[in-house]
C-alpha cells in the first residue's frame, strides 16, 4: 500500500516539477544580481588599487594582495576591531545575565509571575525602535546641557555636567547600554522559547528531590540550553560586527573622542563615501571571512543539534 | 557566587517579590527615554533651557508647527520611508513564501543543493558587499532611485527560512493533491489555497521586514542622494550633523518623536503577534 502510494507520488512529481524552478525563479534572478554579482565583485574589486585623490582618479590597476597588506599592516583596523569588541561586550555581558534571568522568572512555574506579556511587550520595544532616532535621542539626552546633565546637577549628584561624549569610557559605555536595551528583549524571548521547551518532568523530579531553584537553573536548566546559548553568543557576534548606525549617528561618524568609538563598518562606510574602492573591497573581504566562520560554527551547532533530537 | 546562595535558599514569595522589583526597574529602564523624549517635544526651547521637569509642557502644536516648516523635508521623508518599506514588505513576504513552497512542495533536482544554498548564505550582512551592490547600481543607473531599496527585498533568506519552517507544520502535501485533482493550477493553488493558509507567518513577516526597511539607514545613505528622496534615518542623520547648538530642540526633540512614535503605536497594536513571532522563529533551535 504505501510503496503503491509513493510510486503514484513520484510521476506525479515527475509532471509538476518543472513548477519548482518556475517558484524559484524570482528568488534566483534577484539574488543573483543584487546579491551575488555584488558579493564576486567585491571581492573582485579588492584587488585593485581604485581611489580618488583630490580631483585625480587612480587606478583601477591589479596590485593583488596589496590593498589587504596596507590595510593590516595599519594600526587603525586593529584599534577599530578593539573598538568593535569593546563595545559588543560592554553591550552584551548585560544582556545575557538579564535575558537569562528574565527568562528563567518568565517560565519558573512555581513563580506564577503576573502581567508577562506586559513586561515582553515592553521589554521588546526598543529593539523596533530606528536606532538612527535612538542614537539621536541618546545624543540630545546625554548632551553637556541636556535633561540628563541637568537632573545630575540639580540633585546634586554632580557638580558641574559631565560630558559623556567626550570621555571613551562613556561615550563606549553609552553605545555598550543602547545595544544592551535594544537586544535584551529579544535575547530573553529567544531564550524562554529554549527553557518553554525543557521537559517539565525534569524540573518536578528535582523539585520532588529537594533542589533548590539556583541548583535547578544550574544543573538542569543551562545544561539543557546550550544549544540556543551558543546560537544567541554567535549571531549576537555577528550582529556586533556589523554595528553601526547607533556610533554613526551618536558622534556624527567621527567615532569620537579620537575615534575610540569607530566602528569597522562606521571604517566601511567612510572608505565608500570618499571611492576608495580597493580599500573597501579588501575590508569588505576580510569582514566576510569573520562573518562566514562565526556562520560555519552556527550552522555545524544547528545542524549537529538536530541530528541530536 | 554569594548572590546565588542567597538566592538558592529563599522562598518562594522572597523570590516573587525581587523578581517584581527588578521587572519594575527595567520597565523604567526601557520606558524612561521615551517619556523623556514625550516631555521635551512638548516643551518649548527657552523652556527647556530654564531646566528639566517630568511634566509635559503645553508647546507641543509650536513644535510641530515649527518642524514642518523647517528645512528638513519631514513629511516627505515620512512618505518615502512609507512606500519603500511597504512595498519591501509586501514583496519579500509573497516571493519569500513563493520560494519556500518551491522548495517545500517540489522534488526537483537542484531542490537540496538550493536549499543548502540559501541556508549558508543567510547569514551574510547587506553591509559586506554593498562596495559590489553599490557600484553595480551605479552601472544599471539606478542610483538615487527607490529600486535598489525595495526589488532585493524578493530575495530575503531569512524570511524564507522562516516560511519553509512554518510550512512544514501547516502545509499538508495532501491538500495540494486534492486541489491538483480539481484541476487547479500550479500558480493559482498557490495564491488561493497556500498564501490564505500562510496568513499568521505572512503577517508577522511583514510587521519585521516593514520595521526592518522602515529603519534601514547604511544602505540608504550611501544610494539615495536627492534630499527630497531621502528617508527618515537619513534626514535624522542630518539633523546631527547639522550645527546643533543653533535649533531651536523643540523642534529636535519632535522630530525624534515623529519618527519613533508611530512605531511604537503600531507596535502596542500588534504586540501580541511581534512577540510571539519572535518565539517561533527560535523554537527550532
Amino acid at each position: 500500500m504505501e510503496g503503491a502510494s509513493k510510486k503514484r507520488g513520484s510521476s506525479n512529481v515527475v509532471k509538476y516539477n518543472k513548477w519548482g524552478y518556475i517558484f524559484l525563479l524570482p528568488f534566483i534572478i534577484v539574488y543573483g544580481t543584487f546579491q551575488l554579482i555584488p558579493f564576486v565583485s567585491t571581492i573582485y574589486y579588492s584587488f585593485f588599487e581604485n581611489y580618488r585623490s583630490g580631483l585625480k582618479q587612480i587606478g583601477p590597476n591589479f596590485i593583488g594582495l596589496e590593498n589587504y597588506h596596507s590595510l593590516l599592516s595599519n594600526a587603525d583596523i586593529w584599534k577599530y576591531t578593539e573598538n568593535t569588541f569593546v563595545m559588543w561586550i560592554l553591550g552584551f555581558i548585560p544582556q545575557i545575565v538579564i535575558s537569562l534571568l528574565l527568562a528563567a522568572w518568565f517560565s519558573d512555574p512555581s513563580l506564577r509571575l503576573k502581567g508577562q506579556r506586559f513586561f515582553k511587550t515592553v521589554i521588546y520595544l526598543p529593539n523596533l525602535i530606528m536606532a538612527a532616532a535612538f542614537a539621536m535621542l541618546f545624543f540630545t539626552l546625554f548632551a553637556d546641557s541636556g535633561p540628563i546633565n541637568a537632573m545630575l546637577t540639580s540633585s546634586g549628584i554632580l557638580a558641574e555636567p559631565y560630558k559623556f561624549l567626550a570621555n571613551t569610557g562613556s561615550a563606549r559605555a553609552l553605545v555598550g547600554f543602547m545595544n544592551f536595551l535594544m537586544w535584551f528583549g529579544n535575547t530573553t524571548i529567544l531564550l524562554l522559547a529554549g527553557m518553554m521547551g525543557i521537559d517539565i518532568s525534569l524540573y518536578e523530579a528535582a523539585e520532588v528531590d529537594g533542589a533548590t531553584a539556583g541548583e535547578i537553573f544550574w544543573r538542569i536548566t543551562m545544561p539543557l540550553l546550550r544549544p540556543i546559548f551558543v546560537f544567541v553568543l554567535i549571531t549576537s557576534l555577528i550582529g556586533g560586527l556589523q554595528m553601526f548606525d547607533v556610533p554613526q549617528i551618536l558622534t556624527n561618524g567621527k567615532g569620537a573622542p579620537d575615534r575610540t568609538t569607530m566602528t569597522l563598518i562606521m571604517f566601511l562606510n567612510n572608505h565608500l563615501f570618499s571611492k576608495n574602492y580597493g580599500m573597501s573591497g579588501a575590508l569588505s573581504v576580510i569582514l566576510l571571512i569573520i562573518t562566514g566562520i562565526l556562520s560555519f560554527a552556527v550552522y555545524k551547532f544547528t545542524t549537529n543539534q538536530e541530528n541530536y533530537g | 557566587m554569594d548572590n546565588r546562595r542567597i538566592k538558592t535558599g529563599a522562598s518562594v514569595t522572597t523570590r516573587r517579590v525581587i523578581a517584581y522589583i527588578v521587572l519594575v526597574l527595567i520597565t523604567f529602564l526601557c520606558l524612561f527615554w521615551f517619556y523623556i523624549l514625550f516631555v521635551n517635544a512638548t516643551r518649548s526651547h527657552s523652556d527647556m533651557s530654564r531646566g528639566f521637569t517630568l511634566i509635559p509642557g503645553g508647546n507641543a502644536l509650536a513644535n510641530w508647527d515649527s518642524l514642518m516648516h523647517s528645512s528638513q523635508p519631514v513629511l516627505l521623508g515620512m512618505r518615502n520611508s512609507l512606500i519603500i518599506s511597504l512595498s519591501a514588505a509586501v514583496l519579500t513576504t509573497y516571493f519569500s513564501t513563493m520560494t519556500a513552497y518551491a522548495i517545500h512542495a517540489y522534488e526537483f533536482k537542484i531542490r537540496n543543493a538550493m536549499f543548502t544554498f540559501i541556508l549558508a548564505v543567510m547569514m551574510i550582512p547587506t553591509q559586506v558587499v554593498a562596495l559590489g551592490f553599490i557600484r553595480l547600481m551605479g552601472k544599471m543607473n539606478l542610483m538615487d532611485t527607490y529600486i535598489p531599496l525595495i526589488i532585493p527585498a524578493i530575495a530575503a533568506p531569512a524570511t524564507f527560512f522562516y516560511m519553509k519552517q512554518y510550512m512544514e507544520s501547516t502545509l499538508p502535501m495532501a491538500l495540494l493533491e486534492a486541489a491538483r485533482i480539481d484541476g487547479s493550477g500550479e500558480f493559482r493553488t498557490f495564491n488561493s489555497i497556500v498564501l490564505p493558509l500562510m496568513k499568521p507567518a505572512i503577517a508577522v513577516q511583514a510587521i519585521f521586514a516593514f520595521v526592518a526597511n522602515w529603519n534601514n539607514y547604511f544602505t540608504p545613505a550611501l544610494v539615495l542622494t536627492t534630499d527630497k528622496k531621502k528617508t527618515l534615518p537619513i534626514l535624522i542623520a542630518q539633523l546631527r550633523s547639522a550645527d546643533f547648538l543653533k535649533f531651536d530642540m523643540g523642534q529636535v526633540y519632535m522630530m525624534i518623536a515623529f519618527s519613533i512614535f508611530p512605531v511604537i503605536l503600531v507596535y502596542l497594536i500588534l504586540s501580541k503577534h511581534i512577540v510571539g513571532g519572535v518565539a517561533v522563529g527560535a523554537v527550532k533551535g
